[in-house]
């Protein structure tokens, strides 16, 4: 039997699996999420279920991850099929839908393949072992004289060979080898795991038949859309329902609880228009005439909050890091550097603005999401509908983009609320400015840098960060950056020098701030790696050679020996090293491929950054070209990644390309900004984003190491935005210290 | 008002300031024409209307009164992808692919123009067609190996 893929019933996968008499295996897993700390109530550890083979031999995967570009469900199947010698042409990949049974669904944190490559690996392995084990006892041959080759067992004896097909009834009544006993292929023997495997989803795309959240749709379905308080924590004052109603196609018009508490996923409260499609819908909206109290955050106002934020960073320090005295050196040095830099809140943005979709019947409770995590959708809509969580189905759609935004589940609550007021499928519809207004934002952040030379060497380094916490979405009292925070990449500075202070300002939330691709990593890498430009320009070297000289000799930086509560993305210091060989040889290969230090004409140059974030290493390095007038253009650009085994060669290459697109759109042009409480930007005019213009053409290198997979879709982000101003300073004389550019190049 | 939709007739009685684009998604149930902005500005919801690409968001129903529209479903003649379609996939585009319908429907109708594209003819087409995760260097490819030289 064949599993359908798309729009899975949970019948259908319950009757699926009871009704499959083939192989099931369990394969444990051991993950925690980067922001765990500061989001989930997720459990750590559990056991799963990854791979159940049919007994016509077809391999279903059940991919537990979610798909938005990065490429996590092409690369997870790779690893299975690779372990189990499967035809790649046999497999059925499963939608993924929330289930505590699979471990860690938050994909986020770039997390997929470095978290579940061993339990991935482990799953496949096991299944060929049994299989393998099967065809010995039928051919009465020893285990060691059977091998595995695209889908079919060999008997090394006679030469004869059986499909797994034939084998899966036996090999389903053995028992699952531990994992102990398992063994892996060799790297040279690997026929997927490394290899530029086409995306699973082309086709769909490329015909229009993929199913994104907004996409879903079911039988008898109605449209919402949701006029929300513009205030994060504001609730609504009046609206005119008769008027709304009196729309054509407008079927309810319904109240959504007011939010109270902390923000956490819930949503914002407002008031929904249903309808029998989205323009009536909107329509509704129209009519209703909403009002709004602002509440709490009323006052916010992004222009007076700055003026905070550098009187933070005047005032008290709150430290994280202090090794030897960075004061004293600073006192005793030739020579001193400081700078500002201020990064705005930025927007994810996604593409895709967010749905969702809710069905009941009766009591039971469906929904289609593009959420990044659809435990997190069971665990949130559960406390509004009287449920448990594992009682509703849950499952994640494709997603047109997320960058952290859709690991937020407030627009699910929303759905389910309105389909079971309505008795119908309702797909709640998110516009484009419902998305910028009622975002997660990234944060705002200050940042105050120093750095002490004394006889030509950096001896001190002082870094300060003002900026409100992720986790003040979910603790109203959290005031500044949490260790969570100051650990993407400034607890973890892998500086060689004497003294090293790192300080962070105390800072409020007053809209909901949430993780954007890389996180914090955004403002502390820009910081990074403008003043490593900054003081090699002023002490006229070369910046390479500077990062060289502070990053020092050949080895593993542990920021916990210094008494850093350091998280290193979740991972294991053991498997997951801060290792700065391998960040100086990504940073030594962007040199040598771009040519960075090369005389270039006029208003010409390149500049280079190098970062390590989610246990990966990425160098950029960005050509500029500044008319006179101030004009600028990207044309090229490279990146050297380490992210040890690449699964996907040509989906890191993707990564890295676009990383460059949304590291320029940040440095370039993001920027939301708040007034009376409100966000100010609405749509790609007010919030623009790179466009085919914009783009550079982008040269990858993946570093040729041998070390496990590390995060990709991430951690591209951060060296991009101070490469490039390193770039505009090389080219113009004009330093950037604060983003984004927008037109501070114009004469 | 009476149309066609990728060969098929179709009749709508309904409000003629609806936009193309719900219409096709909601009212049609023909979801590969996605909605990304609502307002013109990234070309997620570019479809045919007689042969030329246009914005479906911003195009009202009654104004498509007795043309001829072409989306994305309709763009392969049965079995046979468009020439775009192999290349998209040849060039592994996509990255999360949302906005690639919109891309390859735009780049369509600028190669039905214009076959043979200058560099510069490209990035102007294309200029409307947002793409938030970044692959314009794959369709720049993409076009550049389905057209001619300028
Ligand atoms: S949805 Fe029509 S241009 Fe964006
Ligand atoms: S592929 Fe994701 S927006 Fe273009």
């Amino acid at each position: 039997m064949t599993i359908q893929m798309k729009n899975l019933s949970r019948r259908k996968v319950l009757q699926g699996m009871g009704a499959v008499s083939g192989l099931v295996l369990a394969a444990p897993i051991i993950s925690r999420s980067v922001i765990a700390d500061a989001h989930s109530e997720d459990t750590g550890l559990s056991s799963s279920v990854y791979l159940m083979l049919d007994t016509d031999g077809t391999v279903n995967i059940q991919i537990h991850r979610v798909e938005m570009g990065q490429g996590s469900r092409t690369g997870l199947p790779q690893i299975i099929a690779d372990e189990l010698d499967a035809d790649w042409s046999r497999i059925n990949f499963m939608p993924a839908y929330g289930d505590k049974k699979f471990g860690d669904q938050n994909t986020d944190g770039s997390t997929s393949i470095r978290m579940f490559f061993t339990a991935f690996q482990q799953a496949g392995a096991a299944a060929r072992a049994m299989l393998v084990q099967a065809a010995a006892n039928e051919w009465g041959v020893a285990v060691s004289d059977v091998d595995a080759e695209n889908h079919r067992l060999i008997n090394k004896v006679t030469g004869a060979s059986e499909d797994f097909a034939h084998f899966v009834d036996a090999a389903s009544e053995l028992p699952v080898p531990a994992n102990d006993t398992l063994t892996f292929k060799a790297k040279n023997m690997r026929k997927y795991i490394g290899k530029p495997v086409r995306n699973i989803y082309m086709n769909d795309i490329i015909t229009g038949s993929s199913q994104f959240g907004q996409d879903v749709m079911r039988d008898g379905m109605l449209f919402a859309v949701a006029a929300r308080p513009p205030v994060a924590g504001g609730k609504i004052n009046t609206f005119d329902k008769a008027a709304a109603m009196a729309v054509d196609g407008v079927v309810d018009v319904v109240e959504l609880p007011t939010l109270s508490g902390g923000f956490s996923f819930k949503p914002l409260g407002g008031v929904a228009v249903v309808a029998t499609n989205t323009w009536a819908a909107l329509k509704g909206r129209e009519a209703l005439n909403a009002t709004f109290e602002g509440g709490d955050n009323a006052d916010y106002d992004t222009t007076a909050f700055e003026q905070a934020l550098w009187q933070s960073i005047d005032g008290k320090d709150n430290a994280f890091l202090t090794r030897g005295n960075a004061d004293a050196a600073l006192e005793s040095a030739d020579k001193t550097y400081q700078a500002d830099y201020f990064v705005p809140h930025q927007s994810h943005a996604p593409m895709e603005p967010p749905s969702a979709t809710a069905e009941w019947q009766g009591d039971d409770l469906q929904m289609w999401v593009c959420c990044q995590d659809p435990q997190s959708v069971q665990n949130t809509v559960a406390a509004y509908v009287g449920k448990k969580p594992e009682e509703i189905y849950v499952e994640a759609t494709l997603l047109g983009g997320a960058f952290g935004r859709k690991s937020k589940p407030d627009f699910a609550v929303e759905a389910a609320l309105l389909a079971k007021h309505t008795g119908k499928p309702v797909k709640m519809v998110w516009m484009r400015e419902d998305d910028m207004r009622h975002g997660y934002y990234h944060t705002i952040a200050a940042q105050r840098t120093h750095a002490a030379v004394k006889d030509g060497k950096v001896t001190a380094w002082k870094h300060k960060a003002a900026y409100p916490s992720i986790g003040g979405t979910f603790d109203p009292a959290a005031t500044g950056p949490g260790g969570f925070e100051m650990g993407l990449g400034l607890t973890d500075i892998p500086f060689e020098i004497d003294n090293l202070q790192v300080n962070s300002g105390d800072a409020k939330a007053h809209v909901r701030i949430g993780w954007v691709r890389s996180v914090a990593n955004i403002q502390q890498a820009f910081a990074l790696g403008s003043f490593v430009d900054e003081i090699a320009q002023g002490e006229g070297k070369r910046t390479d050679d500077l990062w060289m000289e502070l990053i020092g000799s050949d080895r593993i930086v542990d920021p916990t020996s210094e008494g850093v509560e350091y998280g290193n993305y979740g991972m294991s210091k053991e498997t997951h090293p801060i290792d700065t060989a391998r960040l100086k040889a990504v940073l030594k290969k962007v040199v040598d491929m771009s040519g960075y230090g090369k005389d270039m004409p006029k208003g010409k140059a390149i500049g280079i950054s190098v970062h390590r974030s989610f246990v990966s290493y990425v160098a950029s390095a960005i050509e500029v070209d500044v008319s006179d007038s101030g004009e600028l253009k990207v044309p090229r650009a490279w990146m050297a990644v380490d992210c040890g085994l690449a699964v996907n060669p040509d989906r890191v290459k993707s990564q890295m390309e676009g990383a460059v697109l949304f590291g320029m759109t940040i440095a370039l042009h993001g920027e939301i900004t708040a007034e009376n409480g409100a966000i100010v930007q609405g749509n790609y005019d007010t919030y623009p984003v790179c466009r085919i213009d914009e783009a550079p053409h982008v040269e990858v290198a993946i570093m040729d190491v041998d070390a496990p997979p590390g995060g990709v879709g991430e951690p591209g982000v951060p060296p991009v935005a101070p490469a490039l101003a390193n770039a505009i300073f090389a080219a113009t004389g004009k330093r950037i210290r604060r983003l984004p550019i927008r037109d501070q190049l114009m004469a | 008002m009476k149309a066609k939709i990728n060969g098929q007739a179709i009749e709508y009685n309904g409000d003629g300031e609806m936009p193309l684009l719900w219409y096709l998604r909601d009212i049609e149930g023909m979801t590969g024409t996605k909605f990304g902005c609502g307002a013109g500005l990234c070309g997620a919801c570019t479809v045919h209307v007689d042969g030329v690409a246009v914005r479906s968001c911003q195009t009202f129903m009654e104004d498509v009164d007795g043309t001829e529209i072409k989306t994305i479903e309709g763009l392969a003649s049965g079995e046979t992808l468009h020439a775009l379609q192999e290349a998209w996939a040849e060039n592994d585009v996509p990255q999360c692919g949302y906005c690639q319908a919109g891309q390859i429907m735009q780049a369509a109708s600028l190669l039905s123009e214009n076959p043979n594209p200058t560099d510069q003819e490209i990035d102007d087409a294309m200029y409307g067609n947002i793409c938030r995760c970044g692959t314009y260097q794959r369709i720049k490819a993409a076009i550049r190996s389905v057209a001619g030289d300028a």
